[in-house]
């Protein structure tokens, strides 16, 4: 009886989809990331190469299966963990203390991941919005590579000074996510083992640093060569 | 010592309460926190008041009965300690100190600092024993080799005393490190296999029936525990219940 709604309904269900979705949103970043240094290599380079990755990322065909995943991940993540877990967790204490140490116990970024997660939300919302959107759904007009001018469309967008600083605080709110959930989602998994969980936590918090600080140099760097 | 405290106070399950502010002076640091209560209560008996209720016991910090979020902190500031062996010399004179009962939806409050924590109970008789034939023929348990670090990990597990403070800590109210160290005693040994799968998907099942919120894995329970359960009996559960509905 238990069983039958243990991997769907129960409250570990909800947290091993939470957890698996964001292992594949981490994976996801390293890719999206890999593509993105391009951009900071000279223009002449970066223009042709940049417009042939986003090329091919649209139109190879195992790509768009995972781009569907990923689609299908990014709600997820959200839907569980705002409009699920986050609203059982709030019901589960109806009355609040009226004086409470929490930072004596716990981590700010691990109290805060409803908070953190919905200021990511709105800003990939922005970010499709801007790009995603507007190579899908709008005529581009021809850049470097004879291909639809991407690397034009994020050079123009980042030499916008608010555009810019919206992109690097959003990657500060990533790293602070990132900085509890990486090591989380493991132990959610039950990944959790005396030899590993020490080198899974480090591998986290570098990554949580490493990677938001990269994606942010990006629009720093294009902004300050603008 | 002089103190002012802060005591959330409530006359019964379905009563609006409130936080009532009462001076004790003549407190001595040797005191238990529990013993500085009862001489706040006589303090009140003798003014005709009513004295304040809370849940205590053994008052040797093993029964998990006392309770009350001092301070912000479940059982008060000291690491790995209940609020009965809580002393007061952790305290300074003229210090204000709030009292609260534990607060979360599965734990009403019952009146004062006592809440009802009976939603741990049946979550015990959901699952958590082993069927052991007692006919006159029982295996000695001494007799079953186990490995000495299995043994003591589930010894530490078997050390939750079940107070509460997990549930109490947690930002979501969550249940998940006392029923894992419940669900862990038992899964980490022999006598414990036969009924591993059922058990930790009972148990899990009745705590999510109790309306504790989920796991986020702040950590927070763990470090307020009194017993110090570690985290890892959550890792073992979640892997135990996943490993379970995957093949029952």
């Amino acid at each position: 009886m238990a069983a039958k709604s243990a991997l769907l309904k129960s409250s570990l269900a909800k947290k091993y989809w939470m957890s698996l979705t964001g292992l594949f949103l981490i994976l996801f970043l390293i890719t999206h990331l890999a593509g993105n240094l391009v951009l900071l290599q000279a223009p002449e380079v970066a223009a042709p190469a940049f417009n042939e990755y986003t090329e091919f990322m649209t139109t190879f065909p195992l790509i768009k299966i995972i781009s569907y995943v990923l689609y299908f991940s990014i709600l997820f993540h959200a839907v569980d963990g705002i409009l699920i877990l986050s609203r059982e967790n709030r019901n589960a204490r109806p009355i609040q203390y009226a004086h409470s140490k929490p930072q004596n116990n716990s981590i700010w970024a691990s109290r805060n991941m409803g908070v953190l997660g919905t200021a990511i939300l709105v800003f990939i919302v922005l970010h499709m919005a801007n790009f995603w959107f507007k190579y899908k759904f709008t005529e581009l007009p021809m850049g470097a590579g004879d291909l639809p001018d991407m690397y034009g469309l994020v050079v123009a967008s980042f030499q916008e000074g608010w555009y810019s600083a919206i992109y690097v605080v959003s990657m500060i709110i990533l790293g602070f996510h990132l900085w509890h959930g990486f090591e989380s989602s493991f132990q959610t998994l039950g990944l959790n083992h005396k030899k590993y969980t020490p080198v899974i936590k480090v591998i986290g918090k570098v990554y949580s640093v490493v990677v938001p600080a990269l994606f942010a140099i990006i629009p720093i760097y294009l902004f300050l060569n603008s | 010592m002089k103190l002012t405290l802060k005591i959330w106070r409530q006359k019964n399950a379905t009563a609006q309460g409130k936080m009532e502010t009462y001076q004790v002076s003549d407190i001595s640091e040797h005191m238990s926190f529990l013993e500085m209560m009862d001489v706040l209560n006589e303090q009140l008996i003798a003014e005709g008041k009513e004295p304040v209720a809370f849940d205590h016991d053994c008052r040797e910090g093993i029964c998990g009965s006392c309770s009350m979020y001092i301070n912000g902190q479940p059982h008060g500031p000291r690491q790995a300690t209940t609020t009965c062996q809580l002393h007061m010399r952790e305290f300074n004179d003229g210090d204000t100190i709030y009292i609260e009962p534990w607060r979360a939806k599965a734990f009403p409050v019952m009146k004062d600092l006592v809440v009802d924590r009976s939603a741990f109970d049946r979550i015990i008789q959901s699952g958590g024993y082993v069927s052991v034939n007692t006919s006159g023929n029982t295996l000695d348990a001494n007799a079953i080799p186990i490995p000495k670090e299995d043994a003591d990990e589930a010894f530490n597990a078997a050390t939750c005393i079940g107070c509460g403070a997990c549930v109490a800590a947690c930002k979501n109210a969550s249940a998940m490190l006392f029923v894992s160290a419940k669900v862990s005693q038992l899964s980490l040994l022999p006598q414990g296999q036969v009924e591993r799968k059922e058990r930790v998907l009972n148990m899990v099942d009745q705590m999510d029936k109790e309306g504790f919120g989920n796991c986020t894995n702040t950590g927070a329970c763990s470090v307020e525990c009194p017993k110090e359960i570690s985290l890892e009996n959550i890792a073992r559960m979640n892997r135990d219940y996943l490993a379970a509905s995957v093949t029952k």
